[in-house]
């Protein structure tokens, strides 16, 4: 038999680590690991793009609307959609590697928890905007507004961004939660109140074509809410990990 | 050597000086805030509705305006308080600081909703309905939203320290979003016009002197519920300790 | 087979020395003592383990052995007391604790999701190891899953799984290894690629603590065993001076909630 060599790493290898390369490899590494896994699972880009599909027909029949008043009630619509579909597919993010025990494996691993916490991000941002480049056109033709224009993008991934830089947080503390996924939504929706806001409000200007500079204030102010909601959500990270393997 | 909230490792062995309320060695024990609160709340009443000239517009409905606005007050300092014993049981990691937190949200949950019935109260004699989408109103429901939440996370979560923790860290990401819920709904107010102006007072001297009076009568009440709720909390969970106690020995 | 026991970088010498060692290299625990609320688990507890040694715990279901594991891990954090691992502070200084330590749990830390191939190159990535392909192809070899390597680890038996979670702990070169459990599930290929890691590691200066219930495997294991109960060790013993069958009957006696 081969013989078995058990490298005993001396001190000095901790110490000359380059930590700020490492943690954006590491997080790529773990971004990696979500894409894979979602490929392999689908969970939370199909659920929740067949939610908002359900919530766009139930909102058409349920409101009855002519063309005019959608024109207001459409952005309002089209988040209300996406945040629920969001809900669903942050949910189980944290919740599923918790159950299946692979969490732990991340948690002892020399890797910063704000690089944990980034590449969650990232991979939940990921999968909610390729739900919602699926369900924009879709809004779009079936209630027959036009909402396929280019500046409807820096909306959405503003608007998202925000959103997931608070999901992921919460997703994280409710997984050790007993009622978890009834948690979420009570605990994630208020907060998420000014992105949804933000949003709507610049999602209602594209839709009227207005011109670039009324969309700007809002976009910086989405983009504001962003960094708030980013720097909160390294800072805070670390504590909701501690613990959370079992 | 620290031991569960001091308590000695020997049964029946008392703390010391129960080791929460910090509050009682700098501004006073829970007894002295609550005959403060319970002398200073008549006083209060007596400048509420006696004191306050009436209003010339809105006549005597317009006096629930010196508890609502205390009401508020209280709320939102209290959630302050709730914001800082979190980031310092974050840091800190001693219980105490839970202990504060979690009393001081319950009962900012408590004001927010006096304020929000105090509000309505109010609201529909004067404007007619008894609810506004105002930016200060909404500011108001989110706040009670939230911390329901808080407390809805805590009684979800076995694990004394990690519901202490993961409180503590919704409990400071709620309120650093509170600036940020109020000047959307600004933001967001100025494309949508207001219905109504808000409270348009213009205070007369004798107002603000009734004012400034609820003010300090319900902050003193404030803080004997806020030292009574922590005593009974740390008195609680050192209860939860001896009877682990007991039980162990029981079985050994 | 051959051994490189000899050129192991050392387990410093002599007995008195050996406190030395574990606060700078090994492990160290001064009054540890961690709570679930009301729930004292662990209630003081001092523990070394001096590198080159593998100190197995024994103890009951709620002893305190996965707390212990868990803190040492930098996974929770005492209540209070102190624990060093390899000269870091596990509450204070954990991001200096985690890159030399090795962690195989009862959970697998696996993603099922992942072949055995790509959960290794994550966790490659993750401890920053040098030559990745290399080292995993050689672990994977070593703990007999080279031909299983592109299977996803969810089609695996749990004997499978324990032993990728065994390369999978191995792979950061660590300095300190941590058992829990680490004989529940594992098939008998596995505890053999364990005692010969581990006896090659103790060699080059590893630390081991393992965490089990159970005394032959523990036996088999250890150099020094010792026994947990209501939170603290209540006993301690090197395996010169005991035999299984005296440790078996030490350990029902505390078991039983005897204390001789």
């Amino acid at each position: 038999m081969k013989s078995l060599s058990v490298d005993i790493a001396p001190i000095s290898t901790a110490t000359t680590r380059r930590p700020r390369n490492a943690s954006l490899g590491k997080a790529w590494a773990l971004v990696l690991k979500d894409v894979r896994v979602e490929m392999r699972r689908r969970e939370a880009v199909a659920n929740s793009f067949v939610f908002a599909l359900i919530a766009l027909v139930i909102f058409n029949i349920a409101l009855d609307l002519e063309r005019q008043r959608l024109e207001a009630l459409g952005p309002g619509l089209l988040w209300v959609a996406f945040v629920f579909a969001g809900v669903l597919g942050l949910g189980r993010t944290f919740v599923g590697e918790k159950d299946r025990g692979s969490l732990g494996g991340i948690l002892v691993a020399p890797v910063d928890r704000g690089a944990v916490y980034a590449a969650r991000v990232v991979s939940s941002l990921l999968f909610l905007l390729v739900m919602e480049m699926a369900i924009l056109p879709l809004f779009a033709l079936l209630f027959n507004i036009p909402l396929l224009h280019p500046l409807i993008l820096p909306v959405v991934l503003l608007g998202t961004l925000g959103f997931c830089a608070v999901g992921t947080l919460f997703s994280a503390l409710v997984a050790s939660a007993r009622t978890r996924e009834a948690l979420l939504p009570v605990l994630l929706l208020p907060v998420v109140l000014p992105v949804v806001v933000g949003s709507v409000e610049a999602t209602a200007l594209v839709l009227q074509e207005k011109p670039v500079g009324e969309l700007l204030p809002w976009l910086g102010l989405l983009a504001a809410f962003d960094a708030i909601f980013l720097a909160v959500g390294v800072l805070l990270f670390e504590f909701v990990l501690e613990g959370s393997d079992a | 050597m620290r031991e569960y909230l001091g308590v000695s490792p020997r049964l029946g062995t008392p703390m010391a000086t129960h080791e929460f309320p910090r509050l009682r060695h700098g501004l006073g024990t829970p007894r002295t805030f609550a005959w403060a609160a319970l002398l200073a709340m008549p006083v209060a009443m007596y400048f509420a509705l006696a004191f306050a000239p009436r209003e010339a517009t809105m006549g005597n409905v317009q006096r629930i305006f010196y508890i609502h606005v205390p009401a508020a007050w209280v709320a939102f300092l209290a959630f302050f308080v709730t914001f800082v014993a979190s980031g310092v049981y974050l840091y800190r990691r001693q219980e105490r600081w839970d202990i504060l937190a979690v009393s001081s949200a319950e009962i900012g949950v408590l004001f927010t909703s006096l304020a929000l019935v105090l509000g309505s109260l109010w609201a529909k004699p004067v404007w007619g309905a008894w609810w506004t989408w105002d930016p200060r109103l909404i500011t108001t429901l989110f706040l009670w939203m939230v911390y329901v939440g808080y407390l809805m996370l805590r009684s979800a979560i076995e694990d004394p320290t990690q519901q202490a923790r993961f409180a503590a860290v919704f409990g400071i990401v709620a309120f650093v979003d509170v600036p940020i819920v109020y000047f959307s709904i600004r933001w967001w107010r100025t494309i949508h016009p207001v219905v109504f102006t808000g409270g348009g007072l213009n205070l007369d001297t004798r107002m603000l002197v009734a004012l400034l009076v609820g003010l300090a009568a319900m902050t003193f009440l404030y803080l004997a519920l806020l030292s009574l709720r922590s005593a009974i909390e740390a008195v609680q969970r050192r209860n939860a300790v001896l009877l682990q106690e007991l039980e162990e020995r029981e079985e050994a | 087979m051959t051994t490189n026991a000899s050129s192991g970088v050392g387990v410093r010498g002599s007995e008195d020395s050996a406190e030395k060692a574990a606060t700078t290299q090994g492990i160290l625990c001064r009054d540890l003592r961690f709570s679930y609320g009301p729930r004292q688990v662990l209630r003081g507890l001092d523990l070394t383990v001096a590198p080159g040694e593998c100190l197995v715990l024994f103890g009951g279901n709620g002893a305190g052995k996965t707390t212990l594991v868990r803190i040492l891990a930098t996974l929770v954090r005492p209540t209070s007391g102190e624990a060093w691992v390899g000269g870091f502070n596990v509450a204070t200084e954990p991001s200096m604790v985690r890159p030399m330590v090795g962690v195989v749990s009862h959970q697998m830390y696996l993603f099922p999701d992942l072949t055995a191939r790509e959960n290794l190159e994550l966790y490659a990535s993750l401890y920053e190891v040098s030559d990745g392909p290399g080292r995993i192809a050689e672990l994977l070899g070593l703990v007999g899953l080279a031909r299983r390597a592109n299977d996803l680890v969810r089609t695996m038996s749990r004997g499978m799984q324990q032993r990728l979670s065994l390369a999978r702990a191995l792979l950061g070169g660590p300095q300190v290894l941590l058992l829990d459990e680490p004989d529940t599930g594992l098939d008998s290929v596995a505890l053999q690629v364990l005692s010969q890691v581990l006896s090659e590691g103790l060699g080059n200066g590893l630390t081991v603590l393992v965490a089990t219930h159970r005394i032959g495997e523990g036996y088999r294991l250890g150099t020094r065993f010792g026994v947990l109960a209501r939170g603290k060790l209540a006993f301690e013993a090197s395996r010169e001076s005991m035999s299984v069958e005296e440790l078996e009957c030490r350990y029902r006696a505390y078991l039983d909630g005897h204390h001789p």
